[in-house]
C-alpha cells in the first residue's frame, strides 16, 4: 500500500487510475482489489512490450468475455501511440516519419524509383490503389498498415476540432477505397495464377483468407482513426465519444449493423445459460405449501401427533406461449430477438405458437418447428410470411383483428399471450377491445415495448390505450430487460 | 503446520507468502518465482507441445508473479484443461485434479473425518480411563483425516499444479468453499484451526461458461479467455501434434477449418477435433483436400446434422454463387 502511495503522482499511475475510472464509466464492475492487482501486475510486465501490458491489465480487471470489446477500446484510446506524427492537419504528416514509411513501401512494392516521391500528398489514387492490392495481395502487415495510414491521410478529410464521430471518418475513408472492388480483383488474379482450374473448395478457401485480410485492414484503418482523434481531441474525450456499450446494454432500436452482429453472437450463449438457469430452478424449486391433508393422514402412525410434516409438490407451471409480434422495420430487430429467446426455450412452455404482423398478420409457427436452427427460421420469418395487408405500415387495430378472428378458438385459460412492439399505429383506429377480450379469455397478455419508456405515448403510439388492458407492459430496450423478463416468465 | 487453535500470530504468517522457510535442497528458489519472463513460459510450454499465445503465456507467468489463481473460460475443446496439464508437465509439478459436478460437496472437496476409525479409536480406548478431553484431542487429529483435492495441494510438500475442472458445473452456494482457498490458500478445519499452505500452489480453474460465476470467486482470479486459435497458430498446433503430417496439408487444415468456423454452427469445431480430423487425412493417405473428401471426412469436426448439411453446401459449388449478398449474409 505504502508504495502505491509513494507512488503517486508518477503519470503511469495517473494514467492507469483514468483509465480505470474510463471503465467503470463504461459499465465494467471494477473492484478496489481488481485495481490493486491491476497496479501490481504492471510492475511484473516489462512496460515497453504493449501486448503484454494490454493482457496483464486484461487480466485482472475484465472478468467477463462479452466485456473485453469495451476493454479494448478503452485500452487503444488510452495506451495508443501518440506523436506528432498523428497529427489530425495534412501538412505534419508530410514530415520525416512521413517519409520513412514511404520509403518502407517503396521497398516494399520492390518499386524503388517511388520512394523519393516524399510524403502522401505526392500519391495518386491510382497508386494507392495499386499498393492496396498489392498490400492484400501478400498479407503484408507493415505494407497494410502504411496503407491505412495513406487512405486516411488522403480520403478521410479529418479536420482539427471537428465535433464529428470516428465512424463517419471510417465511413468516408472505406468507400473511396472500395475494398468489394479489390477483392474481386484479388480473386481474379487468384484464379489466373493457380497451375490448374481452383476448385470450388480453394476458391472459397482463398476467399476466406484475402477476406480475413481486408477486415485486418479495416481495424487498421479504424485505429488509425482513432490515434488521430485522440491526439487532436485529448483522451478524456475521445474515451467519452467512442464509448461502446457491452453487448447486454446495446439497445435493440439503435443497434448499429456491427452491434446487430454482436447481439447475435451474444445471444446464443445467453440463451443457452438460461435455460440451465431455468432448469435448476425446477429441480431445486420442490418445496411447495403444506399438504394439510396428507399430513393429518400420516400423523395417525404416530397417535395423532403431526411429527411427519408433508408438503405439496408444486405442479410447474408449463404456460402456453403465443407470441404476437411486430416486425414492420425498427423493431424487427427486437421481434427477432425475442422469438429466438422465447424458442430456445420453448421446452419450459408446454406450447409456443408464434404470429408475425405489420397490418396483416401470419402465422409462423411451421418455420420453426421442422429446424433445429433458430436462425435460420427467424431469416425465412423475415423473408416469406404474408404480412402485408395494405400498405406496409404498422397496423396493430386491423392485424389484432384479424388475430382474433381466426384464433380467437384456441386462446384459453392456460394461455399466455405476448404482444411485441412499439404500439406506433400509425393513426389507424386502435381496437383496444381486442386486448381487453384477450385478457378475459387468456391467462395473461404481456405487452413488450422495445422503446424507452419516456417515449410510450408521445405521436402516434398508443401503448397506453393497450396496456390498460393488459396484465403488464414492459420495457424491452436490450438482451438484460429481455432476458429477465424471459425468466420470470417461465 | 497444523495447530491446536487459531492464533493470531500464525495466521499472519500464512499471509507473508515471502517469508517462507527456505528449504534445504534448494529448490526454493525456484519455487518463489517458477518462470522468468513470459517469453520463458512460452518456450517452456512449447517443450511440451502446448503452443501458447501472448495472451496465455503473459497470465500464466502472471499467476505466478502474483500468486492468484487463473480462471481459464472459453468454448469447448479449446485446450483448458490442457493447459494446467502442460504447465504441470513443464514445471515437473504434481498434478492435482478437482472434477467438478452438480452435487459435489466440502467432503468431495475439502477433506473429511474418518469417522469409522473415530469409532474404533473411541471402542479401544473404553477400558483404559483416559478423559474425555484427551480422547477428542485424539480423534481429531491429523490421522484421522482423510484429505481430499483442495486440502492435498495445500499440504502437499513438493511442488503442485491443482486443478478445478468444470467449475461452473457446482451450484453457487458450493462455489464458496473455494473461496478461502483460493485468496488465502489456507483451509480452516473447525475442530482442528486453519492448515496454511506449504508453499503456493498454481491454481487453474477452468469453466465452460454455462452459468456466471459469482463476483467473489471471480475478483479473487485473473481471468484468461481461450478462444479458438488463428490460423498460424492452429496450423503450427496440428503441426505439432500430428505425427508424419505435410506442411501443405496442415496449412490446407487449418484453412478448412477457419472457414467452417465463420458458418453459423451450432458447435464449431474445436482444436481436437481439428486434431481429430487431421489425424484420420493422414491415416487415409489423403495429400490435399478436394471438396468431396472433406465432405465425406467432415462428420469427425461437426457433430450436428444440421452443421454437417450447411457445412457441405456451403462447399460445394452452389454455395459460391451465395457468398456475398445471398442467404448467407444474414447480417446485413
Amino acid at each position: 500500500m505504502s508504495e502505491i502511495r509513494a507512488a503517486t503522482g508518477s503519470p503511469m499511475l495517473d494514467l492507469l487510475a483514468g483509465f480505470i475510472q474510463e471503465l467503470r464509466d463504461a459499465g465494467l464492475p471494477v473492484s478496489l482489489t481488481e485495481n490493486l492487482d491491476a497496479m501490481e501486475a504492471v510492475k511484473h510486465i516489462p512496460l515497453e512490450d504493449r501486448e503484454a501490458f494490454k493482457y496483464a491489465l486484461g487480466a485482472t480487471l475484465v472478468k467477463n468475455h462479452s466485456h473485453w470489446r469495451a476493454f479494448e477500446t478503452v485500452f487503444e484510446v488510452y495506451f495508443s501511440l501518440r506523436g506528432s506524427e498523428y497529427d489530425i492537419s495534412g501538412e505534419a504528416g508530410g514530415d520525416e516519419s512521413g517519409e520513412d514509411r514511404e520509403a518502407e513501401l517503396g521497398a516494399g512494392t520492390g518499386q524503388g524509383e517511388r520512394s523519393g516521391a516524399g510524403g502522401g500528398e505526392a500519391m495518386t489514387p491510382e497508386e494507392l490503389a495499386e499498393m492496396l492490392y498489392q498490400a492484400l495481395m501478400r498479407g503484408d502487415e507493415a505494407m497494410m498498415r502504411a496503407v491505412a495510414r495513406q487512405a486516411v491521410q488522403r480520403y478521410a478529410g479529418m479536420e482539427p476540432g471537428r465535433p464529428v464521430g470516428g465512424t463517419y471518418y471510417l465511413y468516408r475513408t472505406l468507400r473511396n477505397l472500395d475494398l468489394d472492388g479489390v477483392l474481386d480483383r484479388l480473386m481474379t488474379r487468384a484464379h489466373r495464377d493457380a497451375p490448374e482450374e481452383l476448385t470450388p473448395l480453394e476458391a472459397r478457401l482463398e476467399e476466406d483468407e484475402f477476406q480475413s485480410r481486408i477486415d485486418e485492414l479495416k481495424r487498421e484503418i479504424e485505429a488509425e482513426i482513432r490515434r488521430r482523434l485522440v491526439a487532436d481531441r485529448g483522451v478524456e474525450a475521445m474515451a467519452k465519444t467512442l464509448r461502446k456499450p457491452l453487448p447486454e446494454d446495446v439497445d435493440f432500436m439503435h443497434a448499429s449493423r456491427d452491434e446487430m452482429k454482436m447481439l447475435r453472437h451474444a445471444i446464443y450463449p445467453l440463451t443457452r445459460k438460461l435455460a440451465v438457469r431455468l432448469a435448476r430452478k425446477r429441480r431445486h424449486g420442490r418445496k411447495g405449501p403444506l399438504d394439510f391433508r396428507n399430513t393429518m393422514r400420516h400423523s395417525l402412525s404416530y397417535g395423532g401427533v403431526p411429527a411427519e410434516p408433508k408438503f405439496r409438490y408444486p405442479r410447474p407451471s408449463k404456460p402456453e406461449i403465443m407470441v404476437v409480434a411486430d416486425i414492420s422495420g425498427s423493431v424487427a430487430a427486437f421481434a427477432r430477438f425475442t422469438l429466438h429467446l422465447v424458442y430456445a426455450i420453448s421446452s419450459q412452455f408446454s406450447k409456443v405458437r408464434s404470429f408475425v404482423f405489420i397490418d396483416g398478420l401470419d402465422e409462423v409457427t411451421p418455420f420453426f418447428e421442422g429446424t433445429e436452427d433458430i436462425a435460420e427460421a427467424v431469416h425465412r420469418v423475415n423473408t416469406e410470411a404474408d404480412v402485408v395487408w395494405v400498405d406496409g405500415h404498422s397496423d396493430y387495430g386491423h392485424a389484432l383483428e384479424v388475430f382474433w378472428q381466426r384464433f380467437e378458438k384456441d386462446v384459453n385459460a392456460k394461455t399466455t399471450i405476448l404482444i411485441l412492439g412499439d404500439a406506433r399505429n400509425n393513426y389507424h383506429a386502435s381496437q383496444s377491445w381486442i386486448v381487453k377480450e384477450m385478457r378475459h379469455k387468456a391467462r395473461h397478455v404481456f405487452w413488450l415495448n422495445p422503446e424507452p419508456r419516456s417515449y410510450w405515448d408521445t405521436g402516434d403510439s398508443i401503448v397506453g390505450e393497450y396496456g390498460v388492458h393488459c396484465d403488464g407492459v414492459f420495457e424491452c430496450r436490450n438482451l438484460r430487460q429481455l432476458e429477465s423478463f424471459v425468466e420470470n416468465l417461465a | 503446520m497444523v495447530q491446536g487453535e487459531p492464533d493470531p500470530g500464525r495466521e499472519l504468517d500464512g499471509r507473508h507468502r515471502f517469508d517462507r522457510p527456505a528449504r534445504g535442497d534448494g529448490t526454493l528458489a525456484l519455487m518463489d518465482f517458477r518462470f522468468d519472463s513470459v517469453e520463458g513460459v512460452r518456450e517452456g510450454l512449447a517443450k511440451v507441445d502446448y503452443l501458447a499465445d501472448e495472451g496465455i503465456a503473459g497470465v500464466v507467468y502472471l499467476a505466478d508473479r502474483l500468486q492468484k489463481p487463473v480462471l481459464v473460460e472459453g468454448p469447448a475443446g479449446t485446450g483448458k484443461t490442457q493447459l494446467a496439464k502442460s504447465v504441470a508437465e513443464m514445471s515437473g509439478a504434481r498434478l492435482i485434479r478437482l472434477q467438478c459436478y452438480e452435487g459435489l460437496d466440502e467432503s468431495k472437496a475439502l477433506y473429511e473425518w474418518n469417522y469409522k476409525k473415530q469409532l474404533l479409536r473411541i471402542q479401544a480406548e473404553r477400558g483404559e480411563d483416559q478423559g474425555w478431553d484427551e480422547i477428542e484431542d485424539n480423534i481429531f487429529s491429523d490421522d484421522f483425516l482423510l484429505t481430499r483435492p483442495l486440502l492435498e495441494a495445500i499440504r502437499a510438500e513438493d511442488p503442485v499444479v491443482l486443478l478445478v475442472d468444470e467449475v461452473d458445473r457446482v451450484e453457487v452456494e458450493t462455489e464458496a468453499l473455494l473461496l478461502e482457498i483460493l485468496s488465502d490458500y489456507q483451509v480452516s478445519i473447525p475442530e482442528m484451526g486453519t492448515i496454511g499452505a506449504e508453499q503456493i500452489p498454481l491454481v487453474f480453474l477452468t469453466s465452460n461458461n454455462t452459468r456466471e460465476l459469482s463476483e467473489a470467486l471471480k475478483r479473487r482470479c485473473l481471468y484468461l479467455h481461450v478462444d479458438y486459435p488463428d490460423l498460424d497458430r492452429e496450423k503450427a498446433i496440428v503441426l505439432a501434434k500430428v505425427p508424419d503430417i505435410s506442411d501443405s496439408l496442415a496449412d490446407q487444415v487449418a484453412r478448412i477449418v477457419r472457414s467452417i468456423r465463420q458458418l453459423e454452427l451450432k458447435k464449431s469445431p474445436s482444436v481436437s477435433e481439428t486434431l481429430d480430423w487431421a489425424r484420420t487425412l493422414v491415416l487415409l493417405g489423403v495429400e490435399k483436400v478436394d471438396a468431396e473428401m472433406a465432405g465425406q471426412t467432415v462428420n469427425i469436426l461437426l457433430k450436428y446434422q444440421s452443421d454437417i448439411a450447411k457445412a457441405v453446401k456451403e462447399f460445394s459449388s452452389e454455395g459460391q454463387a451465395f457468398k456475398r449478398g445471398g442467404p448467407f449474409s444474414t447480417d446485413e
